[in-house]
């Protein structure tokens, strides 16, 4: 982001043009691009932050007894390297892209919402911050990102500790049932005509499967913080087990959503890849409506399947069989997109494009994740595995190895996209290799630590389990990941300067975003393409239709919606909200209240479209 | 390609299995009871079939990645875009072996849920951050850490919580299960409980720990199980009922009776020598012992009313100290009364001087001089 | 939720796939996030029902007429919001005006109903912290409640909306999505009704 220009006051008068690069126009942007952008830069941000506190991690358990750090240092720095990566990090990294590419892909000029978006992206890093403030008063959360009642309680978690995480996940929460809402419509209303579902790119749909669980995890998390909160600041009862209460309840109802949650992690990384694959052999999907379908199911079976994180919680045998019975289910439509995706590599020219050898990493190492999680999935076998660094190995697998590499192949595959330069190929592929050498080296040998009796979420291990070795090696790989992923950053700064020019659609790709220059103007479409198939650029008679909208410079310029500031307004006002409710007086979070609720109004009667009868 | 991948597994699995419990005493895959043998063999057809899986799909991957890479005069691929019974045989495909796992699985989720006939009852209570153990069928005997249990008999653990969540885990004996607070119920309705079953095959030690993250100390809240004879198990329970007073140096208000029932099992040589109450030293760490520690912690014969800390009895005869983290010896025992924080953080026991630590806790402390401390060690490793 | 106030206006300039409009598309999947809002919070109750370790228990403590009156009230909150939007899309300024005013009459009337429930529990000894039906019977009812209190917020905006003569047939939709949102408070509302007040 550049340096600040002279602001003209916002509204109509002002007349903004786009390309408008000055801090305030950043702040008030309700472009879908930008706002994606924004989301990649903090999430990228949030990724460092997440990783430093992984390698201090890392660090304490190279030797066994060590006291490097103190435990309750230990146990802040896990509980928010557990929280930023999954809120602040995997979530946010999927929606920068449902923002950039999903409205390209369908052929629309921005999300249904604008301003909406604009305050889900505030929010997101308000709340961010607000979490990660608790480093600077030195009361971190501390009690694990699954956060386990009744030891969040007052009684035995008194420090703000808990507060800050109680309350900064709940800010969290509104961004992304907000985010849900708004794509959910934009992917019912704003594609093109012909877009017919089953012709939308496999990453609209699986953004589209992910924004309907956003909107039906979202609010299920959003009460057991409620619940959380009011035990803390109103002496409830929920999770009180003198009063009756039930801590296992916590459980239920943090996996109700936090299973969900996996796919909402996960079917986003699925989706670049289906997209990426296919692009780089030169075929179609394998399966389309199969692939489709899959996830779709996963999304459903993703709501019955909870009780296998609670295997040791003593739910009884029927129940333990019941979740055992729904989690070898869902294996089935995961397994048919692997091959699926293989099938779509079978016979094509496969081009080992950076994008490419990401995608392909996912396929060969999301694998692995995946049957040590039907190795969990027997509620016997789990009962050795849960909770020891097994199943660290396992989730792992997954989420580096299926929705990292899977965001990684899609920051090589779009970049060109959104910038108009290539990343730099060579790099790319260092770092692909480096990325592949170091998760395996820090990972891989997790297994065994767990294996051989290593808890999860211990600030040492004793010398007696003769696990030294495989945390070493766990160590090792950690800086070295940390190391492969600075290339990254390294390559795109360096590549924004100098990187190879690319056109518009410099990877022969058949989706709608790859029919507009790079990067796309403001308006994205100068007027509506229509669609006749799914992979519509690679039938050249409707490519040559479809560009000859998508690349016309238009007369007149679209209307497009206003730039506001009442989204950060609104944003502060709600983080104050809960923020405020720390202090622990109830009149406190009235004054946030009071704020939002003046941002509110601002921005209901404020004038959300102008109108540009000029091109610049 | 089926016979690369065959080696391939067989390979892996070498490495995966080869642990023994003597390397790896926590071992996961070391198994000692019929509880752990039932999840080990769930655990290797699993393990298998996913060594299959995995042979499969990076096999075919490889085969494709090299087969058709893009060349220069590779021709345009042919634009296919699916195939019905491709599709439906690799649904069939998994969702025939996912049953092939789920039904043994289903089966041994009961058979490990069931209670075993004969089964002797054993509750054990989590604290943060120590295991306490209790005996209903031995007369209610208690004892800390280190849980003792006969070979070749059924044995029903029943858990459950003083505080928050724990979860009991000896990999050897079998999997873990949470030891959950217990929940206060309307009149008429019980408690929940949670069961671990499993009957002992081998003699030995076997180490485990917390598993369910518990608060700042639970990396440090160790477990070990003592697994001996009949014999050996009678005897010590004996030993750990009579306790430690002996009449003629029983200080004012130890209970006639308690001193009376230790006189009567004849504690073992060894014990009666250490703490012969003649010696003026360990009757005077005897007295500090009422004086300053008896409000928390029992000794059985010398003074029971302490139930929030471990009960100490035979403490001499413990192989480690602070739930497995320190070796049982007096220094040991110096620097746990003395900081107990900087070996456990948390810890609720007062130290010498407050320490530090999390806030707003305000430890209190001891009113005893360094070389008080080491007379109360010293009569506490007497216990034996 | 405001919000729909001003875009509405514009939505003729939007091309939609569905030919539904966006802000109903979108407030419906808002409702539905709600629905799961709720459910959690009854599934709570539900699930703590006769849990309490010490009385006032919920028969022995729950007005049914009483309650049933103010649903009743609530119930025709939603009959006058229907007619208000009919006012409206009508171009009857007169009409939305009165339908509105009741609506919010009414729905203030329910939160009175409530304000005299929560201070007589209270007063019988049942407080949020006394017992698990004290924290999951307020929390429940209390976040239903302060829905309906943003409801009426929302529906005095829309009155002075109208009154000052800035609610045309063409921003009918405002009334319509705000009338979406009020009769979901309500349906939720007989849902609470019936199974946390009526069935025993």
């Amino acid at each position: 982001m550049s340096v600040t220009t002279a602001h003209p006051p916002a509204g109509p008068a002002a007349q903004h043009h786009h390309e408008d690069s000055g801090l305030w126009s950043w702040i008030t942007t309700v472009d879908h691009k930008r706002i994606g952008i924004m989301y990649f830069l903090t999430s990228l941000f949030f990724l460092g932050v997440g990783g430093i506190e992984a390698l201090i991690i890392r660090a304490q358990l190279f030797t066994p007894g060590n006291d490097l750090i103190s435990a309750e240092l230990y146990n802040q720095l896990f509980t928010m390297h557990g929280t930023t990566m999954i809120f602040l990090v995997a979530m946010p990294q999927a929606v920068a892209f449902f923002n950039y590419i999903v409205p390209l892909q369908i052929g629309a000029r921005d999300v249904a919402f604008p301003r909406l978006n604009a305050l889900s992206y505030w929010i997101y890093l308000f709340g961010g911050i607000y979490l990660n403030v608790s480093w600077f008063v030195g009361a971190a959360p501390n009690t694990s990102w699954v956060g386990y009642a009744n030891l969040t309680s007052s009684q035995f978690s008194p420090g703000l500790n808990v507060d800050f995480w109680v309350l900064g996940l709940s800010i969290l929460g509104v961004s992304s049932i907000m985010g849900g809402v708004n794509f959910i419509t934009t992917i019912i209303n704003l594609r093109a005509p012909g877009m017919k579902l089953m012709r939308m790119p496999l990453f609209t749909w699986m953004t589209f499967v992910t924004s309907f669980l956003l909107v039906t995890a979202l609010p299920v998390i959003a009460v057991a913080l409620i619940l959380l909160a009011f035990d803390r600041f109103f002496a409830t009862n929920f999770f009180v087990v003198s009063a009756g209460g039930d801590p296992v309840l916590w459980q239920h109802l943090f996996w109700i959503f936090g299973h969900p949650e996996v796919y909402i992690l996960v079917l986003p990384a699925f989706g670049v890849i289906s997209d990426v694959i296919p692009t780089f052999s030169r075929k179609p999907l394998f399966g389309y409506p199969v692939v489709v379908y899959a996830g779709v199911l996963i999304g459903f079976i993703g709501w019955g399947v909870w009780s296998h994180h609670m295997f040791t919680s003593g739910l009884g045998p029927i129940a333990d069989s019941f979740f055992v019975a729904s989690t070898m289910i869902i294996a089935i439509p995961t397994g048919v997109k692997i091959f699926n995706w293989m099938a779509t590599m079978w016979g094509g020219n496969l081009r080992f494009t950076s994008a490419m050898l990401f995608a392909v990493g996912l396929v060969a190492l999301f694998t692995v994740g995946g049957l040590s999680g039907i190795m969990h999935a027997s509620a016997p076998v789990d009962l050795q595995q849960h909770d020891s660094y097994f199943v660290v190995a396992h989730f792992h697998y997954v989420i580096v190895g299926g929705i990292l590499l899977g965001m990684f192949s899609g920051v090589y595959y779009w970049f060109p996209k959104v910038t108009g330069r290539f990343l730099d190929e060579g790099l790319g592929k260092v770092h692909f290799w480096a990325t592949l050498i170091g998760f395996n080296l820090t990972f891989f040998p997790m297994h065994f630590s767990g294996m051989y009796g290593m808890p999860r979420r211990t600030w040492t291990y004793q010398e007696e389990l003769n696990v030294a070795l495989f945390n070493q090696l766990s160590t090792v790989g950690a800086f070295f990941l940390a190391a492969s992923t600075l290339l990254l950053v390294w390559n795109i700064w360096k590549s924004l300067r100098s990187g190879e020019r690319a056109g518009h659609n410099p990877w022969d790709a058949a989706t709608l975003e790859w029919s507009i220059p790079s990067p796309p103007h403001h308006y994205n479409f100068p007027a509506l393409p229509e669609v006749r198939s799914r992979d519509a650029l690679w039938n050249p008679a409707e490519r040559a239709a479809i560009e000859a909208v998508t690349l016309r410079e238009p007369e007149t310029e679209p209307e497009m919606p206003n730039p506001s500031f009442w989204p950060i307004v609104v944003a502060l006002g709600t983080t104050a909200t809960w923020a405020l409710v720390m202090t622990g007086r109830w009149w406190a979070p009235l004054v946030g209240l009071a704020f939002t609720a003046v941002g509110v109004y601002g921005w209901a009667f404020e004038n959300p479209f102008r109108k540009q009868t000029t091109h610049g | 390609m089926m016979k690369f991948a065959r080696t391939l597994a067989g390979l892996l699995g070498l490495v995966l299995l080869a642990g023994c419990a003597g390397e790896y005493p926590q071992s996961s895959i070391a198994p000692t009871t019929d509880f752990a043998d039932t999840i080990q063999g769930l655990y290797v057809t699993i393990f298998w079939w996913s060594m299959v899986i995995l042979a499969v799909v990076w096999v075919v991957l490889a085969y494709i990645l090299v087969k058709f890479r893009a060349r220069p005069d590779s021709p345009e691929p042919r634009q296919i875009h699916g195939h019905l019974g491709m599709e439906i045989a690799w649904t069939i495909g998994p969702a025939l072996i996912v049953v092939a796992i789920a039904i043994p699985t289903i089966q041994a989720v009961f058979s490990t849920q069931e209670v075993p006939e004969g089964a002797m009852t054993v509750e054990v209570i989590g604290h943060q951050y120590w295991w306490e153990f209790r005996y209903p069928e031995q007369g209610g005997v208690v004892t800390a850490n280190e849980l003792h249990l006969p070979v070749g008999r059924p044995v029903s653990l029943r858990l459950h919580s003083d505080d928050v969540i724990h979860s009991f885990w000896v990999p050897q004996l079998g999997g873990k299960r949470d030891a959950n607070p217990l929940r206060a119920v309307p009149e008429g309705q019980e408690a929940r409980y949670n069961w671990i079953h499993f009957t002992a095959r081998e003699t030995g030690t076997f180490m485990g720990q917390c598993a369910e993250f518990c608060g700042d100390s639970h990396s440090l809240m160790g477990v070990r199980v003592m697994v001996e004879s009949q014999e050996e198990f009678d005897a010590w329970i004996e030993d750990l009922r009579g306790g430690h007073a002996t009449p003629a140096a029983a200080p004012a208000g130890v209970p006639e009776d308690a001193a009376e029932g230790a006189a009567a099992t004849g504690a073992d040589p060894v014990g009666t020598a250490a703490g012969s109450p003649e010696d003026p030293a360990l009757v005077e760490g005897r007295n500090l012992f009422l004086a300053n520690c008896s409000a928390c912690h029992a000794i059985n014969g010398v003074s029971e009313a302490g139930v929030i800390g471990p009960n100490l009895t035979l403490l001499g005869r413990r192989t480690t100290l602070a739930a497995g983290m320190l070796e049982n010896n007096v220094d040991n025992l110096v620097r746990w009364i003395s900081d107990p924080r900087s070996v456990k953080p948390g810890a609720l026991m007062p130290g010498l001087e407050y320490q530090g630590g999390r806030p707003p806790v305000v430890w209190p402390a001891f009113n005893l001089t360094p070389d008080q401390v080491r007379t109360v060690a010293n009569y506490l490793y007497s216990l034996r | 939720m405001a919000d729909a106030a001003a875009a509405v206006a514009h939505d003729d300039h939007h091309y939609t796939a569905t030919g539904l409009n966006s802000w109903k598309v979108g407030f419906w999947t808002f409702i539905g996030s709600e629905c799961l809002f709720f459910g959690t919070l009854i599934s709570t109750y539900m699930v703590y029902k006769g849990a309490s370790l010490a009385g006032p228990y919920p028969m022995e403590i729950f007005d049914i007429p009483l309650t049933t009156v103010s649903t009743f009230v609530l119930l025709m909150s939603s009959l006058a919001m229907v007619l208000a939007l009919d006012g409206v899309q009508r171009g009857s300024r007169k009409l939305a005006l009165i339908w509105l005013g009741t609506v919010i009459v009414f729905g203030s009337i329910f939160l009175g109903f409530q304000y005299y429930e929560f201070t007589h529990f209270v007063h019988e000894g049942l407080t949020l912290q006394h017992s698990v039906f004290g924290s999951t019977f307020f929390v429940l009812t209390g976040f239903h409640g302060a829905h309906v209190t943003v409801g009426v917020i929302w529906m005095i905006t829309l009155f002075v909306m109208a009154l000052r003569g800035k609610l045309p047939p063409g921003k009918a939709l405002n009334v319509e999505i705000a009338g979406l949102y009020w009769h979901f408070v309500d349906i939720v509302w007989i849902v609470i009704f019936v199974l946390i007040y009526l069935i025993p």
